[in-house]
């Protein structure tokens, strides 16, 4: 079984600033760290790998800094991990983003079962996965929260849906992105963090998975983004802090006259 | 401060912090409440390679020293000084095999041990002898291929839950301290069973049983380097042990500290966070300074015995003590910060207090501790004059 | 930039004829023939043909004939056959921009027996309706919705296309922007006209709400938007709106999907919609026990609300995940969101911080919960709530 997991290097946390300046994101001191989100795909592609045997090749896109999310993702047990970092990736929204991850998935070649998280928590689009896989043409599930089996060269999962979960049934390849129900992500080895520390990453280029000029980074992006701005805070509300009966009634007297 | 360590060691001390963090604080207060044994937490560590730290590589470890098994159990200990213990004990009840350990013993011991297979246990104390050890009322006989154990040891922490004990019985009471010897036992063993389990003051998570042996017959491959050597054993032993009892006080120290100062800045009284006040930030500063320096003591005397001093009883006595010492008196300061809250068991600090008491009784009380260094002082001066 | 057929690889399939959206391919000896009049460049025939015997050179950094693309549609979401609400928030939006843009707002339903779903949406504001009406059609499936979607957007060139950020819509939009080629933006809050130049701008949080950021397609059409439930406001029902509901019929081969649903389950404890719920009472880490949660529910009865928790009770195994409202939960907009004893980290605050009016009890003064609440309450939850259901039954008694 090859499997092959696609994770994103996001800020630590979401309490990010805009520089009133220069109007950018202000990402200095902030830890990166790999999308928790991704974490739950990495634990699954180990584990279908200890089930039934195989390798997991973990891709990313990112900045040459990028790397030590891929060593982290080594270190919990993934065999191999390529980066995808060229200045010309820069710029990227998630239709190039898709685009440029397909390609090099596509110079992998070989991969039986393709595994993203839901969403990245920086941005929250949940665009990418479904992306790479309409790229490749080939099936996709989305919300995956439980792999009930693979055999005979097809995977049955549970999807979740808003009002409980679907079980599907697809033929390999195929992508899945997977929620958090999905299991419990472990905490690496000492000897996966030695051989992390060691392992060679692979940088590929633009060129390198032949990707079309005008396909990727900025070039490759329909979209734009115009503006950001923090949004304007709420006005102050009423805060009662007396004994609980004098608060209720007056929580009370308003709510009776504007609301109830 | 900066203590220079190796790449892996910082590679330890980050593995340990994300598995405290992640999984032992967390479960901390709960299990101090039920006595509950932390087995998902033994898992989780077993897993990550922790329990091989200080095993030789041929042996399925990963070839570190004391000072990484002390930098795991400091992580640890910030989070549950009773986790961290379960932990420690193993190491502690290994390291017999691991010194006088013949390469059958080690083969046959050691490679479940390092991959958190089985626990190990020490059995020493008994209720007639604590400190003074020479005391112990347990017996071994030979008889043929066997030895037969009589007898009662307690206190033993991770008994009923290890796999593995080594235990000192008198092979000839005759001789005193000198008739001592040291055993492997395994659990199962038909005559070596378990007494209640102790309803303790701290440490609650761990397990702390009798170990009750009725003509309990091992075979006399079991016996650990030869006979008459038990308190050497015990001695060695805990000269590489000790400073691990000081990590697991330092863990508890700097978790109550940690906890403190947190607490410190959020707290408002007079309108402001009580660490704007002087007396507060008084208490915390030389928390802090303490604690760093019983960091220093206990970290100097793991490098010295991974060094391959083999005379090191003094100072390991010296971090115990301090690091015990610090760890009382940060944890009860701990407590006078939090206030009122600091009482409850809603809140963590009372918990520091009460599983730091043990660090200054274990492996040989404060006072003991004190003679050992006491009387290497007097030694060393005399051997000067001469 | 252009199209062609290689004669050499080209077998006469046919599949090419039957792709085509426009009818612009024919057979001339036994080979396929583009006419060019009729052909738009949609490409639907180069990624049909098995045998890459149709030669397309497509220009990536710009829409061909972008000036063309007319209207704003919506996808009809449905399950089950029932429109989902979202779609009539869109609807609701879809007006105001093809107000805007002195264009058409349409609707596409995709399902089995669902025309007779169309009428409502005209109702609800659409001015067409296009209706694909079949069996294979009832339930969700990726690969058929997608061929079918992006079928009649090459075919009728729509210049907006919206579709609900639920898990149906971000799966499926997804996947059709990349066959289009288009712009996609996700989760959109706000959506507006810019007047000059008459393009889309999309308003969108960001890092959990902390950033919000505006987003434009400038040169690719459709411009295509997933957008939050609950943000937009719907139509009122005018049963006196006229408008055309249009029947598109497919060939088998657009049905087909690899993935194949064995099952749907319900789960009971989902049947708690918090978030079509009017009123929502909340419980965090200060409940202490999941025993507690009882004195909300008691709360939650007397106003006909449900109950929600934050991620510290779901955790804390109180409550099911079901019940969980933030950023890894559910997003909820409620009329009344009262938070009980809930801290406000920004992962809940996500969830709810839409809600019209949100009430916090807290007995931590400086709870982050009390910066996003309209009215707070500093105290004791466990004598406040009871309080507070008492007073609100004697009232609506009243």
């Amino acid at each position: 079984m090859n499997i092959i997991v696609c994770i994103k290097q996001v800020p630590e946390t979401t309490q990010v600033q805009i520089d009133p300046k220069t109007n950018t994101l202000i990402r200095e001191g902030v830890q990166s760290i790999i999308n928790p989100f991704d974490m739950y795909a990495i634990e699954e592609g180990i584990r279908i790998k200890e089930k039934f045997g195989g390798k997991v090749t973990v891709i990313t896109m990112g900045p040459p800094q990028a790397e030590c999310a891929l060593r982290e993702a080594i270190s919990l047990g993934c065999d191999e991990g390529i980066l995808l970092s060229d200045r010309a990736f820069a710029g990227s929204d998630t239709l190039a983003t898709g685009y440029t991850l397909a390609m090099a998935i596509k110079k992998i070649k070989e991969f039986d079962i393709i595994i993203c998280g839901k969403q990245a928590s920086d941005g929250d689009t949940a665009q990418v996965g479904p992306g790479i896989s309409a790229h490749l043409d080939i099936p996709q599930i989305t919300y995956v929260k439980k792999i009930e089996e693979i055999q005979d060269g097809h995977a049955t999962v549970e999807r979740m849906t808003e009002e409980g979960f679907e079980i599907l049934k697809t033929p390999l390849p195929c992508l899945i992105t997977v929620v958090k129900e999905i299991n419990e992500p472990r905490i690496p080895s000492l000897k996966g963090m030695m051989k992390a520390k060691k392992a060679v990453i692979a940088t590929w280029k633009a060129l390198d998975i032949e990707a079309e000029e005008y396909r990727i980074g900025l070039k490759g992006s329909p979209t734009q983004v115009v503006k950001i701005f923090t949004p304007p805070p709420r006005p102050k509300g009423q805060i009662f802090d007396g004994t609980p009966e004098e608060s209720v009634e007056k929580l009370i007297g308003i709510l009776k006259n504007h609301l109830i | 401060m900066d203590y220079l360590l190796t790449e892996n060691q910082k590679m330890i001390k980050d593995l340990c912090r994300q598995i405290t963090e992640e999984k032992i604080t967390p479960v901390a207060a709960e299990l101090d409440k039920s006595e509950e044994f932390p087995w998902e937490v033994m898992k989780v560590i077993a897993k990550s390679d922790l329990f091989g730290l200080y095993i030789e590589e041929k042996y399925g470890g990963m070839g570190g020293g004391v000072l990484d098994l002390c930098l795991a159990t400091e992580e640890f200990s910030k989070g549950c000084g009773g986790i961290s213990v379960c932990y420690a004990a193993s190491a502690l009840g290994t390291y017999p095999i691991i010194l006088y350990g013949t390469d059958e013993q080690k083969q046959k011991y050691l490679p479940d041990i390092a991959k958190g297979k089985k626990l190990a246990a020490f059995g020493l104390t008994e209720p007639a002898a604590g400190s003074d050890a020479s005391a112990i009322q347990t017996t071994a006989k030979k008889e043929g291929d066997h030895y037969v154990l009589n007898g009662t040891k307690h206190f033993i922490t991770n008994g009923g839950e290890a796999e593995i004990y080594t235990v000192i019985a008198m092979t000839d009471k005759t001789k005193g301290a000198r008739g001592a010897s040291a055993f492997i036992v395994e659990k199962g063993t038909p005559g070596f069973t378990f007494g209640k389990k102790e309803d303790k003051m701290g440490i609650r998570a761990s397990a702390t049983r009798e170990l009750i042996f009725t003509d309990c017959k091992i075979p006399k491959e079991n016996l650990l380097g030869k006979e008459g050597l038990g308190f050497i054993v015990t001695m060695k032993t805990f000269d590489m042990s000790r400073p691990g009892v000081a990590a697991q006080a330092l863990g508890i120290a700097q978790g109550a500290l940690d906890a403190a100062v947190k607490y410190a800045k959020e707290r408002v009284q007079f309108g402001k966070p009580i660490s704007s006040f002087q007396g507060i930030q008084f208490m915390l500063a030389d928390m802090a300074t303490e604690v760093e320096a019983a960091r220093a003591l206990v970290y100097a005397t793991a490098r010295e015995i991974d060094s391959g001093n083999k005379d090191s009883g003094r100072d390991s006595a010296m971090a115990k003590l301090f690091a015990s010492d610090v760890a009382m008196k940060v944890t009860t300061d701990a407590v006078q910060i939090f206030g009122g809250y600091g009482y409850m068991k809603e809140y963590p600090a009372e918990k520091y207090m009460r599983d730091a008491k043990i660090t200054q009784i274990y492996e040989g009380t404060n006072q003991i501790q004190r003679n050992i260094i006491a009387l290497a002082l007097i030694k060393e001066a005399s051997k000067n004059k001469k | 930039m252009g199209i062609k057929i290689i004669n050499e690889k080209c077998v006469g399939c046919k599949i090419c004829v039957a792709v085509c959206p426009f009818q612009a391919i024919t057979m001339v000896d036994k080979k396929a023939v583009i006419d060019l009049d009729k052909c738009t460049l949609c490409s639907a025939c180069v990624e049909a043909c098995k045998f890459n015997a149709i030669e397309f050179k497509r220009e990536f950094t710009k829409t061909e004939n972008i000036e063309q693309y007319d209207g704003v549609w919506v996808f009809g979401e449905q399950k089950k056959g029932i429109i989902q609400p979202v779609v009539y928030e869109l609807l609701g939006k879809g007006k105001e921009l093809a107000h805007k843009l002195h264009t058409q707002l349409s609707c596409v339903i995709l399902g089995s027996n669902i025309k007779t779903k169309a009428q409502e949406l005209i109702y609800r504001g659409a001015d067409n309706v296009y209706v694909v009406d079949a069996p294979d059609l009832s339930n969700f499936l990726d690969e058929p919705y997608t061929k079918i979607l992006v079928n009649l957007i090459r075919k009728y060139r729509p210049e907006i296309v919206l579709c609900g950020a639920t898990s149906i819509g971000r799966a499926l939009i997804s996947r059709v922007a990349v066959k289009l080629h288009a712009g996609l933006t996700a989760d959109c809050t706000g959506l507006d006209i810019e007047p000059q130049e008459k393009i889309l701008l999309q308003t969108r949080p960001a890092f959990g709400g902390n950033i919000m950021a505006t987003i434009i397609t400038k040169n690719h059409r459709p411009q295509m938007s997933t957008v939050r439930h609950k943000v937009m406001k719907e139509n009122e029902i005018d049963t006196t709106r006229q408008g055309k509901i249009i029947e598109e019929s497919f060939a088998p081969a657009f049905f087909t999907s690899r993935t194949k649903i064995l099952d749907i389950v319900e789960e009971v404890s989902s049947t708690v919609n918090l978030t079509e719920a009017d009123i929502i009472v909340s419980g965090g880490r200060g409940m202490k026990n999941p025993e507690n949660f009882a004195i909300l529910e008691e709360l939650a009865k007397a106003l006909d609300g449900a109950v929600g928790a934050s991620r510290a009770a779901v955790d804390s195994g109180w409550m099911p995940y079901s019940h969980q409202v933030g950023q890894t939960g559910k997003t909820v907009c409620p009329k009344i969101y009262i938070a009980c004893g809930i801290s406000g980290q920004i992962q809940h605050l996500v969830g709810m911080q839409s809600s019209k009016t949100i009430i916090a009890i807290n007995q931590d003064a400086h709870a982050p919960i009390f910066n996003v609440a309209n009215y707070g309450i500093v105290g004791d939850l466990f004598q406040v709530v009871p309080l507070l259901t008492k007073k609100f039954k004697e009232k609506i008694r009243k």
